[in-house]
């Protein structure tokens, strides 16, 4: 058995990492509030946005356009969203591992990342990082995400790339969330379920003004960026969820560990009386 | 307004909902010119171009500055998804006027076709950012 001192020192060490995990989680879960607050805020821009390429991709389907297309560049290029820190249990390994365990070739992906933690996993597995944004996880705005839009959309124009992806963690609550693969480029609208009866909306002939073509090269980036912006969101709210339990886990471990570590630091203790009175009343009667 | 006949009227942004209302009237700059949108309008989607935009509604007048997005006309309402867009007491004069003074000194020495395009974005955007507030703080 263990000494008394080592018991005690390993306890009072369990004790500190119990503190500080729940100290870290505490702080997660306020910033998971925030997050899921602009999650919240970006939902409505986001659902029009998909509703308004919807009806203009439906409505007028005879429209060529450079972007509905794959053009010929067998690369892909992926946006992986991760965190810039760990500590969050399998959050950053879920996303690469859509990569490293997806069907697509290592050679053909071009990383674009955001998030320390993903960018050096994916490098350390080989995969070519084209760009880094992960300064961008600390706050995301608006901006950064056409910053980011605008380089994969530069790739896909210049036939660098021939399929942008999107990969992150959809933030669905705080327990569950889940990592996707997503493709953004050639714009995969997936039909809504068929009513029965086409709404008002439907039935409109829509006029554009200028001509759809060009009405389609400004809107699709628009898309784009608004994806890319809407991810990143997700994506911190999901990081401090699963940082929350990650954090829940490890002080619910920590207890369970200084529980068990009491338990035997009494033994060893009870132990040590124990043996002391036996030597005393020993040496006692051997005087006598 | 004869029939005084109202229309909805949404401008979203991604982070937040700007303006929701039935309004009389919207006046909006698209890359093609001004347009005026009245209650019973054909529907149409357009490209926003930066500009004022302006809510008509009980016989007064809104204004914002819109400075990207785009703009669907349907039957029964108007969407804006707005990249962008603040009230006149929202905006940073100094950062406004630093961002003229930065936009004006990229056109100066630009090279490069992207970049000439993107100062002049940003010039247009900080001229009419100091415009509208320019015009609210004399009113108020």
């Amino acid at each position: 058995m263990a000494s008394m001192r080592e018991i005690k020192r390993r306890k009072e060490s369990i004790q500190n990492t119990g503190q500080i995990t729940a100290a870290m989680k505490v702080v997660s879960t306020a910033k998971l509030q925030k997050a899921k607050g602009r999650v919240e805020a970006s939902k409505p821009y986001f659902q029009h946005m998909y509703d308004a390429m919807y009806s203009i991709l439906a409505k007028s389907s005879n429209i060529s356009h450079p972007y509905l297309q794959k053009n010929s560049s067998k690369k892909k290029a992926v946006i992986v969203i991760t965190s810039n820190r760990g500590l969050a249990g399998g959050y950053n390994n879920n996303v690469v591992k859509l990569l490293t365990q997806g069907a697509h070739k290592k050679e053909d992906i071009l990383v674009y990342a955001v998030g320390r933690k993903g960018r050096d996993s994916l490098r350390r597995a080989g995969f070519e990082i084209k760009a880094d944004y992960s300064e961008v996880m600390n706050e995301p705005m608006f901006s950064d995400a056409i910053e980011i839009g605008r380089a994969v959309l530069d790739a896909f124009s210049n036939e660098e790339v021939g399929e942008i992806y999107l990969a992150y963690t959809v933030f669905k609550n705080t327990i569950t969330q889940i990592p996707t693969l997503m493709q953004l480029l050639p714009v995969a609208v997936t039909p809504k379920e068929e009513t029965e009866k086409p709404s008002i909306e439907d039935l409109v002939l829509m006029n554009y003004e200028p001509e759809p073509e060009e009405v389609l090269d400004q809107i699709i980036p628009k898309y784009v960026n608004s994806l890319i912006y809407g991810a990143l969101c997700e994506a911190v709210a999901s990081e401090n969820g699963a940082r929350m339990q990650a954090m829940d886990s490890a002080s619910n471990n920590a207890q369970d560990m200084i529980a068990d570590l009491s338990l035997k630091y009494n033994r060893a203790r009870q132990a040590s009386i124990t043996q002391e009175l036996t030597e005393i009343v020993a040496g006692a009667s051997a005087i006598e | 307004m004869a029939d005084n006949k109202l229309f909805r009227v949404q401008v979203v942004s991604p982070e937040r909902i700007f303006y929701e209302n039935d309004i009389e009237m919207l006046e909006v700059r698209t890359t093609e010119g001004e347009i005026g949108v009245l209650p019973g309008h054909i529907p149409l989607t357009s490209i926003i171009a930066p500009g004022v935009v302006r809510f008509k509604v009980n016989g007064e007048t809104k204004e914002a500055a819109l400075h990207d997005g785009f703009l669907e006309i349907l039957p029964d309402k108007v969407l804006v998804l707005a990249e962008s867009c603040e009230w006149p007491d929202e905006i940073d004069m100094n950062r406004a006027k630093e961002a003229k003074i930065r936009a004006e000194r990229r056109l100066k020495g630009a090279e490069g076709e992207i970049n000439v395009s993107r100062a002049e974005l940003a010039l247009r955007r900080a001229l009419l950012r100091l415009e509208l507030s320019e015009k609210y703080k004399i009113k108020h």
